[in-house]
């Protein structure tokens, strides 16, 4: 048994909600996290059977392989319509996407935004690495200023592409979100960095079980998740860890930045 | 249900249609010449007499219309979409994943006059984008061509009929003129319809699951499931194949024309055998798959002239001189920009015609 700050345990093992196939994820990936807290959360709730998953396009899009619920794959940055689609047809279901950063914030920003102004009662998790993982480490709309990537070999110039766009801040402008929230994932390295602390993956355990409370009041939920890709960045899985802390966690700052239903104080 | 004669626009008629055929979503985006679709939609959502149109919704995209109608298409709804040239364009990626995944819906296309933003009269200049495909990756469409505010009245329930038997997107290919034209008609008795929807993604209930997916990263996965899609197309075209004739029997000079144009074509056939001549139309109803058969067999009976009419410079063309084979003599009367050809004009196309 493991016991997440005293009120949410779980038997480790095979869970229902996970098909038991090893993930295709990189070693270090915070993917591999957070398809696990999904699936103690989908548990918790009792939600495999009325739950449908939207495949993203990136990282995810084989989310379905690990995840044992039913799922839909949505084009490249529209798992937001999609999963309009589903719920406003069938409101009795529970719906989600894991989204990556090029995903949600670049090519389905429209998508994203649209939703959640309507406050459609879906979950949306947003994984930010700041880089395009899946393609190979591309440029994205969330990459730091100066970070050499495929597309900016000579580092990020913002003054050609501008500064990486925070979803969370602009989301939490608009009236329709229930919940916005920003966790810093990955594992931190403590300030004598002779150990790190887990506390990413419990304040994101908790904070997926809550995006699905919210949707399940009938509220838009959206957790972005600063999360580490040591492949593309070039980094090994430690110093990857140290830079998601030192730098990416601070153009991205975790916090509450709506809690409409006030969930996180219950 | 009344069964009153009423007097409406073919965009009009098309949205009872649907309703009456049992729609259960709509999802849209404004453009002209098709907004009269979700127009009337929104006027009826809630309508007691409509009780299994549950959403009504005007999406802030065309790409979020049609994701939302896959969305909804999961959940097993008779879901659609209605749309013109620029919008329709920017649904292919839609309607690409649509028949990959297998998901039945219907998806209009009111065709204005094009490329870019074109403008607003009648055009069939969609056809190619229709009828071959349109999005990326292989795959086929099957497209409904109403020539008549009764045919925009009764193909929805035809279009949600073959979406669901096949699993795959239904395209009614309309014009700009066709969704504006009024004409008087009764709307047909459509019995309810119950579709098998044993696939559709709503909760995994047992160990068995559904996915709904694109992808086949697997080379002969990918391999097998196009094989698997194109050996349902080969179905679709050996059985649905639909056409009308009219006084073909003894014709020796054949007008193939859908939508308007074949409202234009037979008045021209009276016209021609007041003349003397004996013409004789041929009107496909389905574009895709497109009734070669019906042409093969008038070749077969000796016809040797075939005179295409159509809003555009030659996309039937090409698929009446596949299904002719080389056997006939082909001409053509083609209009774009939004005008249309008079019967006389067709007439003298066939006068001019070597016989």
């Amino acid at each position: 048994m493991i016991g997440v700050e005293g009120h949410y345990e779980v038997k480790l093992g095979q869970l229902p909600t996970l098909t038991g196939k090893p993930t295709h994820y990189c070693a270090g990936c915070e993917h591999g996290t957070l398809t696990r807290l999904i699936a103690y959360a989908l548990q918790e709730l009792g939600a495999r059977e009325r739950t449908v998953l939207v495949d993203s396009v990136g990282c995810s899009v084989l989310a379905h392989e690990y995840l044992n619920t039913d799922a839909v794959q949505a084009p490249h940055g529209r798992a937001p319509a999609v999963m309009t689609g589903i719920k406003r047809m069938r409101p009795d279901l529970l719906v989600f996407a894991v989204q990556g950063d090029g995903d949600a914030v670049s090519i389905g920003l429209s998508e994203l935004i649209y939703a959640a102004n309507r406050g459609e009662p879906i979950t949306c998790f947003l994984v930010n690495n700041g880089i395009y993982g899946m393609t190979g480490g591309q440029m994205a709309p969330t990459t730091p200023a100066g970070m050499i990537t495929t597309t900016t070999p000579h580092g990020r110039d913002i003054t050609l592409t501008g500064p990486p766009i925070d979803a969370s801040k602009l989301l939490a402008t608009l009236e329709g979100p229930a919940y916005v929230k920003r966790v810093l994932l990955p594992v931190t390295p403590t300030p004598s960095a002779d150990f790190y602390n887990a506390r990413g993956s419990m304040e994101g355990a908790r904070s997926v079980q809550n995006a699905f409370r919210v949707q399940e009041m009938g509220g838009f939920a959206f957790v972005e998740f600063v999360s580490t890709c040591s492949v593309n960045w070039k980094m090994s899985i430690l110093q990857s860890k140290h830079y998601a802390a030192e730098v990416l966690a601070k153009i991205f700052p975790p916090g509450l930045y709506k809690d409409k239903f006030g969930v996180e104080k219950r | 249900m009344t069964a009153a004669r009423e007097f409406l626009r073919g965009n009009e008629a098309l949205a009872y249609g649907a309703l009456k055929t049992g729609l259960n979503a709509f999802f849209g985006y404004p453009i002209t010449p098709s907004s009269e679709i979700p127009e009337t939609l929104a006027n009826e959502f809630g309508n007691p007499r409509y009780p299994g149109f549950k959403v009504f919704l005007q999406a802030a995209s065309e790409l979020e219309a049609i994701n939302m109608v896959i969305g909804a298409a999961s959940t097993g709804a008779k879901a659609m979409a209605a749309t013109s040239g620029p919008g329709f364009s920017l649904k292919q990626e839609g309607i690409s994943y649509a028949a990959a995944m297998e998901l039945p819906m219907l998806i209009v296309d009111v065709n204005r006059g094009g490329p870019g933003l074109g403008n607003l009269g009648p055009e069939q200049t969609d056809y190619f984008q229709a009828t071959k495909g349109g999005g990326h990756g292989g795959y086929r469409n099957i497209v409904l061509a109403p020539s008549s505010v009764p045919d925009m009245a009764a193909f929805p329930a035809l279009a949600f009929s073959l979406a669901f038997q096949y699993r795959n997107p239904v395209l009614i290919l309309a014009d700009a003129f066709l969704g504006q034209l009024k004409e008087d008609l009764m709307f047909p008795e459509v019995p309810a319809q119950e579709f098998d929807t044993s696939w559709a993604t709503t909760g995994a209930r047992g160990p068995e699951r559904h996915i709904l997916s694109s992808m086949h990263l697997d080379l002969p996965e990918l391999s097998r499931h196009s094989e698997h899609l194109r050996s349902k197309f080969e179905e679709i075209d050996r059985r649905e194949q639909r056409s009308e004739k009219y006084q073909t029997d003894d014709a020796d000079v054949i007008l193939v024309a859908f939508g308007i144009c074949a409202r234009l074509s037979q008045r021209a056939v009276v016209m021609l055998r007041e003349k003397g001549i004996r013409a004789g139309l041929l009107r496909p109803i389905t574009i895709s798959p497109f009734p070669r058969g019906e042409l093969a067999a008038l070749v077969q009976r000796g016809v040797k002239n075939f005179l295409v009419v159509e809003l555009n410079t030659g996309q039937m063309l090409e698929d009446v001189r596949l299904a002719t084979g080389g056997r006939a003599r082909l001409a053509s009367v083609q209009r774009v920009g939004g005008l249309l050809p008079s019967p006389l004009d067709i007439v003298r196309q066939v006068e001019a015609m070597p016989r």
